[in-house]
């Protein structure tokens, strides 16, 4: 008998390795079936092991790389800020026009009872890994519970979303990408305002689903979050539409090309409180028949002549809309009372969500990674994200 | 390409110090996660399968090939939210073959290598497929084009890479 195990050890080794692992696999599987969260001993132990060497990889190449950026790489800095100085100009000009679009859009919106969210606080994180495999579309980045990230958080960058978080240690998180095909993401298409999911498939593609064949959805066409997921806030740009074919079932075939690149991030925000409330049309002048009408009725625009001072004016009389708004947050977390949105009424239209992540991405690209999330929210105040 | 049949007597073995050992598998998996945080292509090579060949082969022992296999996989698949278990019957089974291989074929010249990986990282597929699709039900596809490519891929970069662990080898 001993002869045998001796004679017989390598294929022994081998059977019981397998056999092992398989079982792993079945309790798994069953574990899964039973719970639907898996959670597991080995996933928080090579995670432990492989993200301190990979932090120490990214902090260095930052280190080399601010020291290449700030003070040998300061070639065409002037002609930049020529240029930004220039489209900065362009886009006061163009803020004018969209406060009062802004304007009508919040009573229309308050005409009709709607909610809005916002994206109220976020944390900027640096990307310290991949799965390694292409298989699994999984980002790993340098913020945990101690900063306040929780499961199921939307990750963003300024150019579109990124994915949600999966697992959280404590210095740690685990992102699922919008192309990984067990993801899914509340989609809208912005000109048909047909409204899908968003999947990943095997191959590492993004596609929307459960868009009927019989609509017209058209190449290009840009395709925003619904909300309906309750993970994305609404109007975050996902990417545009790349093709759009009969499928073999009742639904396109829809393609899309995310608007953020995936396979290149290096820094992203998660969005770590979203508030939702009713628009606020305060100091927006009473809401008229005339208002309730032109929500339901299609018209001719007004010319509007944006006064020099670029504050917006109110059409009506002087007397006020008494709307107060009423709020909400979800992502677990409670914001005081004393935070509710109060529009300031010489800049009452505010950035879409996401542009309102544009701006929060620059803000913290340059804040020390040191302090403390809940002290340096995004958007210091809610009213900075109003679309 | 010539592949030259050896008795078992002819055959180097050898072995590595404890550094090598433990830190060579380390760091093909930590690269194999963050390169292709800068560059996407490298997806395309697995390092620590690469790792698990070379070890087994250089050793020449099935038993530590297999064990090295399973360790170097499982900490592949904890690295992904998919089952734990994908990568470690894969590379168990890629370590036990390649070790065995290695007893009785000299694995050392360049052409050999080359043919040897690209045999085994097509095996590796077939395996990881077989157990996702099979026994764990994930829904994943079988592209022969990307497949061929990635073997090719992958056959070069053994080619550099054993050239390169071979200084860290020591002959028994």
């Amino acid at each position: 008998m001993e002869t045998f195990f001796r004679k017989h050890s390598n294929v022994m080794t081998l059977t019981m390795l397998l056999v092992v692992q398989m079982l792993g696999l079945a309790v798994q599987v069953k574990r899964e079936t039973d719970t639907g969260a898996p959670s597991n001993l080995l996933h928080v132990w090579a995670i432990r092991l492989i993200a301190p060497i990979e932090k120490g990889f990214v902090h260095t190449e930052a280190s080399v790389h601010d020291v290449l950026r700030h003070y040998i790489f300061l070639r065409g800095v002037r002609r930049e800020n020529e240029d930004l100085k220039r489209q900065l100009d362009a886009i006061r000009v163009n803020n004018v026009r969209l406060q009062e679009d802004a304007l009508q859009a919040r009573r229309i919106q308050t005409i009709l009872g709607f909610k809005e969210q916002f994206i109220h606080k976020t944390i900027a994180a640096q990307v310290i890994g991949t799965s390694g495999s292409d298989k699994s579309c999984i980002i790993y980045i340098d913020r945990g519970s101690d900063d306040g990230v929780k499961p199921n958080m939307a990750v963003v960058t300024p150019d579109g979303i990124i994915g949600k978080v999966l697992h959280v240690q404590a210095t740690t998180s685990q992102v699922l990408e919008i192309n990984d095909q067990t993801s899914g993401v509340g989609a809208l298409l912005v000109k048909s305002r047909l409204q899908g999911v968003v999947k990943g498939t095997p191959a590492g593609d993004v596609v929307l689903n459960n868009i009927m064949a019989d609509e017209k959805v058209e190449v290009g066409e840009v395709v925003t979050t619904s909300g309906g997921d309750q993970i994305f806030p609404k109007g975050l740009t996902i990417g545009t539409v790349t093709a759009a074919n009969p499928g073999r079932d009742i639904f396109l075939n829809i393609r899309i090309k995310p608007a953020a690149n995936l396979n290149r991030l290096e820094e992203v925000l998660v969005v770590t409180e979203i508030l939702t409330q009713e628009p606020d049309t305060r100091d927006l002048g009473p809401i008229r028949a005339a208002d309730i009408l032109a929500a339901r009725l299609p018209s001719v625009p007004q010319p509007t002549t944006p006064p020099a001072d670029g504050t917006a004016v109110a059409p009506g009389t002087a007397t006020s809309g008494t709307t107060v708004p009423t709020k909400s947050t979800n992502q677990n977390t409670s914001t005081p009372p004393n935070t509710t949105t109060q529009p300031s009424p010489k800049n009452p239209s505010l950035p879409s969500a996401s542009s309102a992540v544009k701006d929060s991405f620059e803000k913290k690209k340059s804040t020390p990674k040191k302090s403390p999330p809940e002290s340096a929210p995004a958007n210091p105040t809610p009213q900075d994200h109003r679309p | 390409m010539n592949i030259s049949y050896t008795s078992r007597e002819q055959v180097d073995v050898y072995r590595f110090s404890w550094p090598v050992a433990i830190g060579v598998p380390i760091l093909a998996i930590v690269v194999q996660a963050w390169v292709p945080t800068r560059l996407t292509f490298v997806k395309v090579f697995d390092f620590p399968m690469l790792v698990t060949i070379f070890f087994a082969v250089s050793r020449r022992n099935p038993a530590s090939g297999s064990i090295l296999g399973a360790v170097i996989g499982l900490t592949q698949d904890a690295l992904t939210h998919l089952k734990v278990g994908l990568f470690g019957i894969a590379n168990t089974v890629i370590g036990y073959v390649a070790s065995s291989l290695g007893v009785k074929i000299d694995v050392d010249n360049p052409g050999s290598r080359f043919i040897m990986t690209f045999v085994f990282y097509v095996l590796h597929q077939l395996v990881y497929f077989t157990v996702a699709r099979g026994l764990v039900g994930e829904t994943i596809l079988w592209y022969w084009g990307h497949e061929i490519g990635a073997a090719l891929a992958n056959s070069l970069m053994a080619v550099v890479l054993f050239a390169l662990l071979d200084r860290f080898k020591i002959r028994t």
